[in-house]
């Protein structure tokens, strides 16, 4: 009877969508939107080398085979593994990391998640809004929070980079701005095109075949046309007769 | 039969033991269809066409998936990534179920349209009904295989509705799930049940379908035999021959659908979330509800239709009834007016009216429950169930006193159930929705006695231009 109950409470609970997160979603999270174009190869190159820079410390990208990428991005063999490859990694490899769980777990109070996939999941706009709206706030064990992630384990690694901000909330606590407090070493023009380049590289990695399947989809869409004309033309002659 | 002898050389050896010439003859080159068949005609052929895409492009998948609960989710993407154009084999296979599913409702509304359902084609409709049913079950354990969070949390609902069944409920679920929880048994019966069980089934409900078709013959938008005039060889008046007629026609709707189906698969393979769902990207997570589960948009007017009653076991088995229902269809309408184009103003408006409301189901479906939308479910989900009862309504000719108690019988159904459910705080929508749904049926079954509303027109001999 009590299976049966947690499963009738179970089913409720799914029908009824009740929320544990949404709740926790800002309006001004969504008004960061990535400008991404995954047909910028430079773009795309300059976020695999921030990625590898600043994000693949704890964070792997374990679908993310090296040589499918070096092709892709047209890099070559001997470039990638000169400054893309990580240490002790063959470039027939995906990219996964060296961090243990546990030991991230001790770190950081919580496992940093693959990034194959994120694009795909949560979009590129949280992605670029997550690189965007973090800010000073004492509360936390990191000394910074996120507006897109409010209360995330992850540091602000890039808080050298972007500077400092300051959260500005209306008189409901609802977040309403960010504000700068500090410079940091890229001017804000630069800061963003580093997050959209880091952000352009993980909508890639998370669909490589993006930019396989528009090129392709074009001829293929071009026969299925000329063939619908002629079928349609053969239609045409076959029920001349047909009255 | 002497026939048959003329053909000489292989082609004759084989027909003399494998009736492969008469075949064609009895199902193509002889087979007569009505020579009026309008764009409505085409999606047949095109589910025909999308079954064997899918069973194609399903035997690639099958070679390089992995069903196990802890390697499928990486499999998928090994086929995204690794295996070559993969990815363009597993989009055709997710777009091409979204592809059927559309193609099917398109074909089920022009049986409703032109009747096609009717006597003698009721065993026509019975089979497609189950080929519905069949595909429902094979894209609901397909949808599990990829082991994302959608695939497992979306199974955990429907599953759960079986064990919303008296009695015997709670065991059932244990017994389609093998465990306690959906988990690798669960994954790997799907799996056998997705890739070999429920194909041979639709396979052969689909000869089924097609032997019942070739028995009696097409309909057509006119609703007339085309059997009744025939020439002095016994050839249909109004009938050409399947091929090449139809076979050429057919190819230019093919044409066509590739085009879409290409634009689909190759730019917006995912169509916003709808054909592949976001949180599908991401593993599987007993732990974690996802933040709004939603079934693919194939399942979600019934969905709708299951959420608008609070109590799971009455929505569930409301659900049911809504697709049970299909099955009666051919004894429901009996009107002997096959066509749309002969029946009354009021048998359009009722079909209309049942199409945006379906449409709207959908809609609601995909959307996460907020009390108008609770209200406007439960409102176009009794509208569905209306859809049918005035089907049966507009069989014959009504009299005063029925038309009165029919509607007055539904009214007093749908007023009892709201009145055990207003309170203080929903009772305006309660009433707004009452009345709109009152006002609807007294329309559409009093009408008839005051207008002429119902009139039917003469339905032609031969079929029009």
């Amino acid at each position: 009877m009590i299976k049966n109950n947690i499963l009738v409470f179970i089913f409720l609970v799914i029908i009824n969508n009740i929320s544990y997160s949404a709740s926790q979603k800002s309006e001004l999270a969504t008004k960061y939107k990535a400008t991404n174009s995954i047909n910028n190869k430079a773009s795309l190159q300059r976020g695999a080398k921030y990625y590898v820079n600043y994000c693949s410390g704890c964070h792997s990208l374990k679908y993310m085979r090296m040589s499918t990428l070096a092709d892709d991005l047209g890099i070559e063999d001997a470039v990638f593994s000169k400054n893309l490859l990580f240490t002790g990694k063959k470039i027939g490899e995906t990219m996964t990391i060296s961090m243990k769980e546990s030991d991230a777990e001790s770190w950081f109070n919580a496992i940093p998640p693959d990034l194959s996939l994120t694009a795909r999941s949560k979009g590129a706009d949280y992605i670029f809004a997550k690189l965007n709206t973090y800010y000073e706030d004492d509360s936390t064990n990191t000394g910074f929070n996120n507006v897109a992630l409010p209360n995330t384990s992850m540091p602000n690694i890039l808080a050298n980079l972007q500077g400092g901000q300051k959260i500005v909330l209306d008189s409901n606590n609802n977040p309403v701005s960010l504000e700068k407090v500090s410079e940091g070493i890229y001017t804000e023009a630069e800061y963003i095109q580093l997050t959209n380049d880091i952000t352009n590289f993980l909508v890639y990695v998370s669909e490589p075949a993006k930019l396989k399947r528009y090129s392709i989809g074009f001829w293929v869409l071009l026969f299925i046309f000329i063939f619908t004309i002629i079928a349609y033309y053969t239609k045409k002659e076959f029920w001349k007769d047909v009255h | 039969m002497s026939e048959k002898n003329q053909t000489a050389g292989v082609i004759g050896w084989i027909d003399e033991r494998l009736p492969i010439l008469s075949f064609v003859r009895n199902h193509l080159t002889h087979y007569y269809t009505p020579k009026n068949f309008n764009f409505w005609y085409f999606f047949g052929s095109l589910a025909f066409l999308i079954l064997f895409l899918q069973i194609f492009t399903g035997i690639f998948l099958a070679m390089h998936y992995k069903p196990d609960a802890k390697l499928a989710f990486d499999s998928v993407e090994f086929i995204m990534r690794d295996v070559n154009l993969g990815w363009l084999i597993r989009y055709m296979h997710s777009t091409g179920a979204s592809a059927f599913f559309i193609v099917v409702y398109l074909h089920m509304f022009r049986a409703l349209m032109y009747g096609s359902f009717k006597k003698p084609r009721e065993l026509i409709w019975l089979f497609g009904v189950f080929i519905y049913l069949a595909l429902m079950a094979e894209a609901f354990m397909g949808y599990l295989l990829p082991w994302g969070q959608m695939s497992y949390w979306g199974a955990q609902v429907i599953i759960n509705l079986f064990t919303t069944i008296p009695f015997i409920g709670p065991e059932l679920g244990i017994w389609i799930r093998g465990d306690f929880a959906i988990s690798d048994p669960t994954l790997t019966r799907f799996f056998a049940l997705h890739i070999v069980a429920v194909p041979m089934v639709i396979l052969l409900l689909v000869i089924l379908h097609l032997s019942a078709l070739h028995t009696v013959g097409s309909n057509n938008p006119d609703g007339v035999e085309i059997k009744k005039h025939k020439d002095e060889n016994g050839i249909p008046l109004d009938g050409i021959p399947f091929h090449p007629y139809y076979t050429v026609k057919d190819f230019v709707g093919i044409g066509v659908f590739l085009f879409l189906f290409a634009l689909t698969v190759f730019f917006v393979p995912e169509m916003g979330g709808y054909f592949l769902e976001h949180a599908n990207f991401i593993p599987a997570n007993p732990l974690v509800t996802p933040e709004h589960i939603a079934p693919v948009w194939y399942f979600t007017p019934f969905y709708s239709i299951l959420r608008a009653i609070p109590d799971p076991a009455y929505g569930a088995l409301a659900m049911a009834l809504s697709i049970v229902v299909l099955f009666f269809l051919p004894w429901i309408d009996s009107n002997p007016i096959k066509s749309i184009r002969y029946r009354s103003m009021l048998f359009k408006i009722n079909l209309f009216v049942f199409v945006i409301g379906f449409l709207i189901l959908g809609y609601l479906g995909v959307k996460a429950p907020n009390p108008l939308y609770n209200a406007l479910a439960l409102r176009f989900s009794e509208m569905y169930f209306i859809f049918f009862a005035l089907l049966y309504f507009y069989s014959v000719n009504r009299s005063n006193l029925f038309s009165y108690a029919f509607s007055g019988v539904i009214i007093f159904l749908i007023a009892v159930y709201d009145l055990s459910r207003i309170s203080s705080d929903n009772y305006t929508m309660v009433l707004v929705g009452l009345a709109s749904v009152v006002l609807f049926l007294l329309f559409m079954t009093l009408s008839p006695l005051y207008s002429n509303l119902n009139k039917e027109k003469e339905v032609p001999e031969r079929v029009t231009e």
